[in-house]
């Protein structure tokens, strides 16, 4: 029995101590923090207060919250497009195709996502590839403002996050039913009823998985922002960083965090109702 | 049939989407001038250089260490959390199999200040050790969910199967889960080695003086211009580690196939 005790805890202790000491541990300290304020040094002085909280429904905090989710809904949209058709004409091809194209989609994550962005720059900037290419061709006259600016933002977002959305897209997809398609082709079925009576109620959590992948980083790259925006337009993420590094205000830079994390278990039960497994979740 | 050149030509166009900026990274570490901006003639100088660019080289050697003892520690508690949760009764575990997936869903730039914070409650010093800790603390999840998926119903039967013919608990785990989950490890384990490499925000809070990662090198000079001999890191380093995962893909596919 004693044996058998030994043999229990080795297995479970090491994920007890790391459940609460890098997951737990870290969420109740900054939501301790929250309700803290700062001294003008960055120091933290343990007194009560809800203001944090208070602060992010400010104007200027609002209006960037809502653009910030305005670029990550966009983002989400266009991945949606996207992979919506790839995985429809992927579906019919072997099996070895789909194992082949599902691995050929990791691949780039081997390079680190920042040094991939920073490719961008190469080809968006004004003297870059894109507007060469563009302007030898005679298709523009003058380069285009492909970066520094919100466009340049939602390139490298959907870039970035794109294979979030491919996976389980392409995933859900795969596992519809072929004959229920074929089925209901027989019975003259349109191929828009067939998209929104058969494919959509099937794949609905899989683009929902997707979309919950894509949208909330979407708000937190800030290097994204920094890098294809040039600093002008700032993205939640951007304010959090500066919170803890440039304004050293932890507390309001904390209270913003808890509020991305209700909104992201907010997001992870309409997922669940949806069907959505959690063990699924991040194109797993 | 013209139908069918358009559908796979859009699949191509995505493919040409996700390579893109990787391909005109490479094209440039051969180019001569030190720009990146216009290509002028071809040149292995910058593949020379990169070996005399001492911060490049430790910030490269940094980011290996990371990613390798992450993933070596992840994998192994990983491995082990999977299969203790999925056989063992005990209490909280309820709660741990639900707080196991706040790594994957949270931003992960909420991640990297709540670990940040807690650094700094502990006074732990922010360098090496610190990035190694987080990355462990993100990667933990993707190996448990990854093994997790090779632990099936069948196993239950070996494992039955195995005591009743009087094998121990360790040699039971050694002897007849790990083969079968093996799959799930390997996979888990590259996993959490591809997203060290790939991570970006939370080396970004977590490192300290002394413990430059590439990423964080990259970002610091992406203001000033980078430097070719970063192009020729990357290419190099993704040749390298392609290489290693596709005879890691083939290996593993060989070995299911002999099973069969």
């Amino acid at each position: 029995m004693k044996k058998n005790s030994g043999f229990k805890s080795f297995f479970i202790l090491p994920i007890i101590i790391y459940t609460f000491v890098l997951i737990l541990l870290p969420i109740i300290y900054i939501l301790f923090l929250s309700f803290c304020t700062s001294d003008s040094y960055g120091g933290i002085l343990y007194n009560f207060t809800l203001d944090n909280y208070l602060n992010i429904f400010d104007m200027t905090y609002i209006k960037m919250l809502l653009k910030s989710s305005l670029i990550a809904l966009v983002t989400t949209f266009i991945c949606i497009l996207i992979s919506y058709p790839f995985a429809l004409i992927l579906r019919n091809k072997s099996e070895h195709i789909k194992n082949l194209t599902t691995k050929l989609i990791m691949v780039p994550f081997l390079t680190n996502s920042l040094i991939r962005t920073y490719g961008w720059i190469i080809l968006l900037r004004k003297n870059g590839i894109i507007n060469k290419f563009l302007t030898s061709l005679g298709i523009i006259a003058f380069p285009l403002n492909l970066m520094y600016n919100k466009l340049g933002i939602i390139i490298g977002m959907t870039y970035t996050l794109l294979p979030f959305m491919l996976l389980p897209v392409c995933s859900a997809v795969f596992e519809i039913d072929k004959s229920l398609i074929e089925a209901a082709k027989d019975l003259g079925a349109k191929p828009l009823q067939i998209f929104k009576n058969i494919i959509l109620p099937q794949t609905i959590s899989g683009v929902f998985n997707g979309s919950l992948m894509v949208f909330i980083p979407a708000i937190g790259y800030f290097f994204i922002a920094d890098i294809l925006g040039g600093g002008k337009t700032m993205i939640i993420g951007n304010l959090i960083k500066n919170q803890f590094l440039t304004a050293r205000n932890w507390p309001f830079g904390s209270a913003i965090a808890i509020f991305l994390i209700i909104i992201t278990f907010a997001l992870v039960k309409v997922y669940k109702k949806l069907g959505g497994k959690m063990e699924e979740l991040g194109g797993l | 049939m013209k139908h069918k050149l358009l559908k796979n030509l859009f699949i191509l166009l995505v493919f040409f989407f996700l390579y893109l900026p990787i391909i005109v990274l490479i094209i440039y570490s051969f180019n001569s001038s030190s720009m990146n901006i216009l290509f002028e003639n071809f040149t292995f100088k910058w593949y020379i250089e990169l070996f005399k660019n001492n911060d490049l080289i430790m910030s490269f050697v940094n980011t290996l260490i990371v990613a390798l003892t992450s993933t070596i520690i992840s994998t192994i508690i990983g491995t082990i959390s999977a299969y203790g949760l999925y056989k063992f009764d005990f209490p909280l575990k309820k709660l741990i199999n639900s707080l196991i997936y706040i790594p994957i869903v949270i931003p992960e730039i909420v991640l990297g200040i709540s670990l940040l914070s807690i650094y700094t409650l502990m006074k732990l010093e922010l360098g090496m050790f610190t990035i190694i800790l987080s990355h462990i603390a993100f990667s933990i999840p993707f190996v448990i969910v990854s093994v997790r998926s090779a632990l099936s119903s069948e196993t239950v039967y070996y494992e039955e199967a195995a005591k009743d013919l009087g094998a121990s608990n360790f040699k039971i785990f050694k002897d007849i889960i790990l083969p079968v989950i093996m799959p799930g490890v390997v996979s888990g384990a590259i996993l959490a080695f591809t997203l060290s490499l790939d991570d970006v925000v939370i080396s970004y809070f977590t490192a300290g003086p002394g413990s430059n990662t590439l990423p964080l090198y990259i970002y610091s000079m992406i203001k000033t211009g980078i430097t070719p001999d970063v192009n020729a890191l990357t290419t190099i380093m993704l040749t390298i580690t392609f290489i290693t995962l596709t005879s890691i893909a083939v290996i593993q596919s060989r070995k299911i196939r002999k099973r069969i």
